[in-house]
């Protein structure tokens, strides 16, 4: 019961956050405003619990989700086929340099502060 | 044989068909992929593509017939973004005070994938719809076909991107962060989840909790961020 109110809650959220989208023409999508506004609810502890249980059903089976969405490449394997080696190539070398970067930048920003690991050391 | 292609047609008409196909299916890679001590290439999304995609192909079922069971997972995609603010919400006290850091570096990191998918993809000849479904790979699927769907890319093409970003974070991430010499777990898990999102969050958590924590944190921001950032790039470049 408790993972259905926090369903409940959840669509509420994001069913608010298309109407804000919409209403003020955002260029966020729904659910996106609905995290925010989520964020925003989280300190009243009634929502807290069932929210927990409605995540942790909802972001365990993340991957589930994605899969019917993803069997639609079968309407687009024309270009898949003609791209396919150029596009791992493209994916591949633009993950490297994401996470390269993110993970540079990062180390370099927390550098002044040691973690609390390193703090011993 | 007519009374089985009878009862195929009649049952891949109805919802049930696509509804039990994604969750059967879905369930036997899940397991196998468990049984594999969870080795990369074993993949379940990857899996359960490949074999409901190989079915329908085969059968000549189309994929509207599909999605209309389908639909019925699909939908829980909205729900499943907004409850992303828990994670966040979990570790409000550690972004409060690395919070500009965090920021800094998600928004920096989240424009070179972005970017420079979108300039390899240049190089390479891609064509415009395809360059636009690149641009937000580096988001959870969900919000990069909505992002896609918004900057005119193709929603099921920018979903194939970002899981196959997704993958190739997981298997090379280990590697690619030993050579630069990055050692601590939240840097790690930060960078994985900024470039690679769920599918790189999901193998950060499987190997050290600060590492899964921080790749969370970097989902949830990698979401906001690229939703405000792509559409407002495409509008410049316009």
């Amino acid at each position: 019961m408790t993972a259905l109110t926090g369903l409940a809650i959840l669509l509420l959220l994001q069913a608010a956050g298309e109407a804000l989208a919409h209403a003020l023409a955002l260029a966020l999508p729904g659910p996106v405003v609905g995290m925010a506004l989520l964020l925003a609810a989280l300190p009243v502890r009634a929502v807290r619990d069932p929210v927990k249980a409605a995540a942790d059903l909802l972001l365990g089976h993340l991957s589930l989700l994605f899969v019917p969405v993803k069997v639609g490449v079968i309407t687009h394997l024309d270009l898949v086929s003609k791209y396919g080696l150029r596009l791992l190539v493209v994916i591949a070398l633009s993950t490297w340099i994401g996470m390269a970067v993110t993970a540079l930048v990062l180390r370099s920003l927390l550098r002044p502060r040691a973690w609390p690991s390193e703090a011993h050391d | 044989m007519t009374d089985f292609v009878d009862l195929w047609v009649y049952l891949s008409s109805t919802p049930l068909f696509g509804l039990t196909a994604t969750l059967v299916t879905y369930v036997v890679a899940a397991t196998t992929y468990e049984r594999l001590s969870r080795a990369p290439w074993a993949n379940p999304v990857l899996w359960s593509v490949v074999l409901i995609g190989t079915v329908l192909v085969a059968t000549r079922t189309s994929y509207p017939a599909y999605f209309a069971g389908a639909q019925f997972v699909h939908v829980l995609l909205g729900p499943a973004v907004v409850a992303l603010a828990w994670p966040l919400w979990l570790r409000r006290s550690e972004l409060r005070s690395r919070g500009g850091a965090l920021i800094v570096s998600a928004v920096v990191g989240g424009i070179a994938a972005g970017g420079s998918a979108f300039a390899l993809g240049w190089i390479f000849g891609m064509p415009d719809e395809v360059l636009r479904s690149l641009a937000p790979k580096s988001v959870t699927a969900p919000v990069a076909m909505g992002i896609a769907e918004r900057v005119g890319g193709v929603p099921a093409l920018a979903a194939v991107f970002a899981v196959a970003t997704g993958l190739v974070g997981a298997l090379s991430a280990k590697y690619l962060f030993d050579f630069l010499r990055i050692d601590a777990w939240a840097v790690r898990g930060f960078a994985l989840g900024t470039a690679s999102h769920g599918i790189g969050a999901a193998r950060a958590m499987q190997v050290n909790a600060d590492a899964g924590a921080y790749a969370g944190i970097a989902l949830g921001l990698q979401v906001l961020l690229a939703s405000l950032v792509v559409p407002l790039a495409f509008r410049w470049l316009a």
